[in-house]
């Protein structure tokens, strides 16, 4: 009877619970996540990404390591995260460059261009709550995991563009050797494993946070207290999970 | 007439035509009721007849849900819509995926000398990856596979050289006057970055020979290598004048033709070149490439 099964489950997990909380609680205070045991449970976990961008050097490492890791082509048109430098001039005009995508390097701002202020700013997918991608995609090749993260079925992908037509983001692009949609998974293969995401692990100045929404042993949960917190496009109303702190106004 | 009336008639008309062709419909029913009542009376009458339009209408229907299950089957993965409206197994294949960055962690297991000095110095946050690139396969199998070691200046000046677009307070330098010709490691250990003492024995007051020779490729060469000062010359610099080379002889010891030294250095015969002139009278020392 499943009506059994379920008073069963409960009064096993009753009985776990202290007991749990009794081995953990002492060596790990504070760290829920050391007290999961067992296979990998994707509803446990709402994954995001924090950006504090004030902290964002331009060195391109991130976009380096996500190559590396997620094999993306090396070609400088192939990106699941780049850096983009903003150069705000004093008459107002907004300058935005990204040479092969800030990996190599940023060169120094032109001579004689009055700027006001300059800052960096990395991108990547927003792995949005309510995504557009998802939404156009014919075949259902593209979809959002119970964690959170916006993933492509390259199996199942046909190549028809749409979701790099509909994302806000720019974050998506074909590519050639498979002509399926790519983009950036959060190193999908990485975190499910316990591990950071490839920019996250190598970015020296900790521009960029991982962690989970809703957990408050999230660095993340620390990062959105501390400051003020806002995204790309609000009001494209997709509901990112990629959370960008100090934003300047002139970001899109 | 008005266009309402217009309406009204082709309505009127539309009822009547639908009801002229629900007689056809109802009749076979009124009949087959017909054929239930009688035979419950005990008469015996002939079965009413499906239309054969009708059965070739369901024979038609039934093929194309056959087709319809069958091609749903064969074309549509099994895992699909297991979980949401995609391949449930698409999440394995992705969890599968090659890993190439093993994370501090891993590095620190081994390295933990290492680890322990970085862990206090300003490079604490810096991951062992960075700078070594993906390792993963190295901590698989240290002795098939060695993680990138960094030599040169480029990778340390993609963080630390200067942009105007980095945050205010992080630390950069110019490349073109900082040490130009020395790689970073020279004076910085990047486990422990701190900036070094600056030596100002010799630069203190020869600030203008230090800066051109730090560009030169005598640059690795300390002052005292071909001058012998006294100490004293800190004190009273006029009094204990520092010593200079004044044989050739002593350039030769690295740049005669049988010099066990520095293999970059250039080599020339010294019973040839130059003939009665001191190496210096012709070439600057403190910036010897230069014309």
């Amino acid at each position: 009877m499943p009506k059994d099964w379920k008073r069963r489950e409960f009064l096993a997990k009753f009985i776990k619970l202290p007991c749990a909380a009794m081995v953990f609680g002492v060596g790990a205070a504070g760290d829920g996540e050391a007290a999961e045991e067992g296979p990998y449970q994707a509803e446990d976990h709402l994954y995001a990404m924090g950006i504090q961008v004030d902290r964002c050097i331009g060195c391109g490492l991130c976009a380096e390591a996500c190559k590396n890791e997620n094999d993306v082509l090396k070609e400088p048109f192939f990106f699941r995260t780049w850096i983009e430098r903003y150069s705000i001039r004093v008459d107002g005009e907004v300058d935005v460059d990204s040479p092969g995508g800030g990996i190599g390097g940023f060169p120094p701002l032109a001579e004689g261009s009055e700027v006001m202020r300059s800052f960096f700013v990395p991108k990547l997918c927003n792995q949005c709550d309510k995504p557009p991608c998802v939404q156009v995609c014919p075949v259902g090749a593209t979809f959002k995991t119970e964690d959170g993260v916006i993933l492509v079925d390259e199996s199942y992908c046909i190549g028809c563009r749409y979701c790099v037509q509909a994302c806000p983001y720019g974050a998506r692009y074909i590519d050639p050797r498979t002509l399926t949609a790519d983009k950036c998974t959060f190193c999908y293969h990485r975190i499910i494993k316990g591990l950071q995401p490839a920019c996250v692990e190598v970015c020296p100045t900790q521009t960029r946070v991982f962690g989970e929404l809703g957990r408050r042993s999230s660095p993340l949960h620390r990062m959105k207290r501390q400051s003020s917190i806002q995204v790309l496009k609000p009001a494209m109303n997709t509901e990112p999970k990629v959370l960008y702190s100090n934003l300047d106004g002139e970001v899109r | 007439m008005k266009p309402g009336e217009k309406w009204i008639g082709r309505c009127s008309r539309a009822v009547r035509s639908i009801s002229t062709n629900l007689v056809f419909i109802q009749e076979p029913l009124f009949r087959l009721i017909l054929v239930f009542s009688t035979n419950s009376l005990g008469m015996r009458m002939r079965i009413w007849k499906i239309p054969d339009q009708v059965i070739r209408l369901a024979i038609l229907i039934v093929i194309a849900l056959a087709v319809l299950i069958v091609v749903r089957l064969q074309f549509i993965p099994a895992s699909f819509g297991e979980i949401g409206h995609y391949r449930a197994d698409a999440l394995k294949e992705e969890a599968a995926l090659t890993l190439h960055y093993a994370g501090m962690q891993a590095c620190v297991m081994c390295h933990d000398d290492i680890g322990m000095i970085k862990a206090a110095s300003y490079h604490r946050n810096l991951a062992c990856e960075s700078c070594h690139g993906p390792s993963l396969e190295h901590v698989d199998d240290p002795g098939e596979f060695s993680p990138v070691v960094v030599t040169g200046r480029t990778l340390c000046v993609r963080c630390h050289g200067y942009l105007a677009s980095r945050p205010t307070g992080f630390p950069q330098i110019i490349e073109a006057i900082h040490n130009p010709m020395a790689p970073c490691t020279e004076c910085h250990d990047p486990h422990d970055p701190t900036p070094p003492e600056v030596p100002e024995d010799c630069s203190a007051c020869h600030a203008e020979i230090a800066r051109t020779k730090a560009v030169s490729h005598h640059w690795s060469l300390s002052c005292e290598t071909c001058h012998e000062a006294a100490p004293e010359h800190r004190q009273s610099p006029r009094a204990f004048l520092p010593k200079k080379p004044t044989e050739r002889e002593f350039c030769g010891q690295c740049h005669g033709q049988g010099s066990q030294r520095s293999a970059s250095a250039p080599r020339v015969d010294l019973s040839e070149h130059g003939g009665r002139y001191l190496c210096w009278q012709c070439h600057y020392p403190h910036h010897p490439e230069g014309r």
